[in-house]
């Protein structure tokens, strides 16, 4: 067995007295804030970036309050806590979220500082999930895990969120920032629709170094990130991060909200000289006040040492008997279970979309089930993913069949992780205040059209998100089919984009032609991958075809008639 | 208004006199960061001390060279959001070696006090009727920081720093 | 479509303390159910909505106070668009929750 004690923790930053202190003052702190607000002293203008720096929003129902979840990374013990939570102050349930963080929807002013210290509790808080500061630091949901893996990610993600932790120059930006860091081989983190993006590489000598991709993100103007350093050494790692926030901080326009993000800068000032403002920045920071030691990196390191493996046979006989004997684990195999570095151990992922279910959401009873399976079978480790569902990264390929039995009796064995029904719904008009369209029910129905796994691994590798307006957290312009919901007068319509690409082949999806309604858009969904099937050639993606074919073809299907 | 300085109300020596209306010869004023653009000349041979506002679209470059010819630099935040200010004022002392005083006037919340002494800061002109308290306690709240700056911290251990700031 | 001036108006905001969604109701008092709401004229909706301003401000009672247009259909009010029916009724894809749930 690979039970590891709660306290253990393996893979995840542990906090210590001086870090429990921070977070203990922080919640007293917004506290008194709430206090302050509440009689008055503070303006709701004024509380309001207060109580989004802790996480806190005002959305259609009720606060949403979103709890960081470190670079999607947690244990049992704080899911099992979020579960609490969730029972005490919410409805019962959460909703993981593109940034791999959880959202809940129901939380009441008054009670979020007690949510806070219950955080605390098991070394977790809500800080700069929102707000227009550095936001949690998202990674690759295999990190540490990965065969491709060339530098483990968290190493560096957790830095940066020490690093970014109250900034006292870089909390009021003009708006807020992303970072993402992949420090493998594929990029499954979206590095180039990042505010900064960041390549974890290594050089010749074996030395850990970071490519820098600046002024990418979706939104009203999408802009794929931009090259901006080849090669950033580790020691300067964050005097680097430091003089691109400062020559944001100080030339990103604040005029204008939707001209804030560093990305229209970038554009505005143009690559050189954006580019030479940073330099010039980096050349004076880069002393010894801003470089960063190796010892504490290493030090770091070492909550990330990778948990006790057994020594094990590449490939398990017990996986491969169960998959000859039961098909639809075989088919979740296929689907959902990745390739680990540790000889006999395999990442599996937890789809958290079921036919007709609403993306991304989990049951507080299906959080305590996670938690025991991640202690049972993943070293009491678990992640979330930017495609928002749970990783349990660490499993023996000997345990798969048992934990597949136990996932799938409670609706949790979903097979489709990749595929036309791993739907990206952001919460659309049914939670959000922005929300233009309801994002919800159209992936419901969508995944519901196309429950079939047969069907589905037929149709193969192609990712639908949706957003409910242009703000864009469904990622809808990066989807392969985006859908971004629109108001017409009143009525929700749905816009269809082809061709948006988050990996490394960064690409934003074009629109193929005028919105549709609900209905009409699920019919040309279909539509579209029906042609794709018609169209391709062996062992062509719907990306592939679309590349070789063009719009034409998929165009005419659809808006023939009119 | 009232003066925020140390964690407390303070004496202010300084006033703020708007363009066009004549600049006193006999005690500490600020002008126009534009005032002094255009009149520069008539401050030549001034004894007592001269201070400067800057909005917020101004940087730390734009007044630079003339840095020794002010005791105070005071910068503005048109909207408490605006954080511009907090890049100038670093700017100011780490690349420009500015070792006067550094004020914040404008919009600006105790909440964000404990950030302008960390950046540079020397004083706040708050709004008045603004509670005292808050002032004070925004800087002994939070005693950990997890990045130098300029104010005096002292490592802790990893990334952390003690904050020893409570005046 | 009904003429621009025959649209009737309900106010709205946020409570300040838990966030929940509340309305104006006839008198001034703020309630929980739409169908409590005070139902205004155009001209009735922009005095009252300047003084529920000022009011759920001064009390630190409400937050994001607005007006939203309302239609009669069969006698029963509804909020035009589909944005104040969900914050009136609760989620369209959870029908057990928000305050379809306690009707
Ligand atoms: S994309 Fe728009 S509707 Fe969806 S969650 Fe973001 S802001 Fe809300």
């Amino acid at each position: 067995m690979n039970h590891i004690a709660p306290g253990a923790r393996a893979g995840i930053y542990h906090y210590d007295a001086i870090d429990r202190r921070f977070v203990g003052e922080r919640v007293e702190q917004f506290r008194k804030q709430v206090d302050r607000r509440l009689a008055g002293e503070l303006t709701e203008e004024e509380f309001k970036p207060i109580r989004l720096m802790n996480g806190l929003y005002l959305q259609l129902h009720a606060y949403m309050l979103r709890i960081a979840v470190p670079y999607g990374v947690m244990s049992a013990v704080q899911l099992r806590k979020l579960a609490e939570i969730g029972r005490t102050y919410d409805k019962g349930y959460g909703h993981f979220t593109t940034r791999q963080n959880l959202q809940y929807n129901w939380i009441k002013l008054e009670d979020t500082p007690a949510i806070l210290n219950a955080l605390a509790d098991v070394d977790m808080h809500a800080l700069q999930t929102s707000g227009n500061c550095v936001r949690n630091v998202t990674t690759d949901q295999f990190v540490g895990a990965a065969k491709d893996e060339v530098v483990d990610g968290r190493v560096y993600a957790e830095i940066l969120r020490q690093w970014t932790t109250l900034h006292p120059e870089f909390t009021y930006l003009p708006r807020k920032f992303k970072i993402a860091i992949s420090g493998a081989v594929s990029d499954r983190a979206a590095v180039r629709v990042h505010d900064v993006g960041l390549l974890a590489r290594r050089n010749e000598a074996g030395e850990a170094g970071f490519t820098f991709y600046v002024g990418g993100g979706l939104g009203r103007s999408p802009f794929i990130g931009k090259l901006v350093r080849e090669w950033v050494a580790e020691e300067d790692f964050v005097a680097y991060l430091e003089a691109i926030l400062r020559v944001y901080n100080q030339y990103g326009r604040r005029d204008n909200i939707y001209k804030a993000r560093i990305k229209i800068l970038v554009h505005e000032l143009g690559l050189e000289k954006f580019k030479a403002e940073v330099e010039e920045e980096f050349a004076r920071l880069r002393g010894p006040k801003y470089r960063l030691d190796p010892a504490i990196v290493a030090e770091i390191r070492t909550h990330f040492a990778p948990p006790p493996f057994e020594e094990l046979p590449e490939t398990s006989e017990a996986l491969a008997r169960a998959k000859a004997e039961n098909p639809a684990f075989a088919n979740w195999v296929a689907v959902n279970v990745a390739e680990h570095k540790a000889p006999g151990y395999a990442i599996a992922t937890i789809s958290l979309k079921p036919p007709g279910g609403i993306p991304g959401d989990a049951t507080c009873d299906q959080m305590d089930l996670i938690a025991d399976l991640a202690e049972r079978y993943s070293f009491g480790e678990l992640r979330v993913s930017h495609v928002q569902n749970i990783v349990l990264a660490h499993v023996k390929q000997d345990d798969l069949f048992a934990l597949w039995q136990q996932l799938d009796a409670a609706g949790l064995g979903t097979a489709n992780a990749g595929l036309i029904g791993d739907i990206i719904a952001c919460p659309g008009l049914d939670y959000c205040a922005l929300a233009n369209a309801r994002s919800i029910p159209l992936a419901q129905a969508l995944s519901a059209r196309f429950a079939d796994p047969v069907r589905q691994r037929t149709i193969g590798e192609l990712g639908i998100k949706i957003s409910g307006c242009i703000n864009a957290c469904g990622h809808h312009h990066v989807g392969a089919i985006g859908i971004l919901g629109v108001d017409k007068k009143g009525t929700e319509f749905y816009q269809i984009t082809v061709g948006g690409d988050p990996t490394l082949t960064t690409a934003i999806g074009d629109i193929l032609g005028p919105a549709l309604t609900e209905e009409e858009t699920v019919d040309a969904i279909e539509a579209i991958v029906e042609v794709y099937l018609a169209h391709r050639t062996e062992g062509e993606r719907f990306l592939d075809t679309l590349a070789r074919v063009g719009h034409g073809p998929f165009k005419e299907r659809i808006y023939a008639a009119d | 208004m009232p003066l925020i300085e140390n964690g407390r109300i303070g004496e202010d020596a300084w006033s703020f006199i708007p363009d066009g209306e004549p600049v006193p010869n006999d005690r500490p004023v600020i002008i126009s960061y534009e005032r002094w653009q255009s009149d520069r000349a008539s401050f030549d041979g001034r004894n007592a001390r001269l201070g400067v506002r800057l909005k917020s679209g101004t940087l730390a470059g734009a007044i630079a060279p003339d840095l020794d010819r002010f005791a105070l630099v005071a910068l503005e935040f048109p909207k408490f959001r605006d954080g511009r200010g907090f890049s100038t004022a670093r700017e100011l002392r780490e690349r420009y070696g500015y070792t006067g005083e550094i004020r914040a006037v404008g919009h600006v919340i105790p909440d964000q006090y404990q950030f302008l002494v960390r950046t540079g800061f020397t004083s706040v002109e708050a709004p008045e009727g603004t509670n005292p308290t808050s002032w004070a306690n925004a800087l002994s709240e939070i005693t950990v920081a997890f990045q130098p700056s300029l104010d005096e911290t002292e490592p802790l251990s990893l990334l952390r720093r003690n904050l020893g700031l409570a005046g | 479509m009904p003429s621009p001036d025959g649209t009737l108006h309900a106010i709205t905001a946020n409570r300040l303390r838990d966030g929940v969604v509340v309305f104006l109701a006839a008198g001034g008092a703020w309630v929980e159910s739409f169908a409590d709401a005070a139902l205004l004229t155009k001209a009735e909706a922009e005095p009252a909505l300047a003084a529920a301003k000022a009011q759920a401000d001064g009390d630190q009672f409400g937050v994001d106070v607005y007006a939203f247009e309302v239609e009669r259909a069969d006698g029963t009010a509804q909020p035009v668009k589909m944005r104040e029916r969900i914050r009136a009724l609760g989620p369209s894809v959870r029908l057990d929750l928000g305050k379809q749930a306690a009707a």
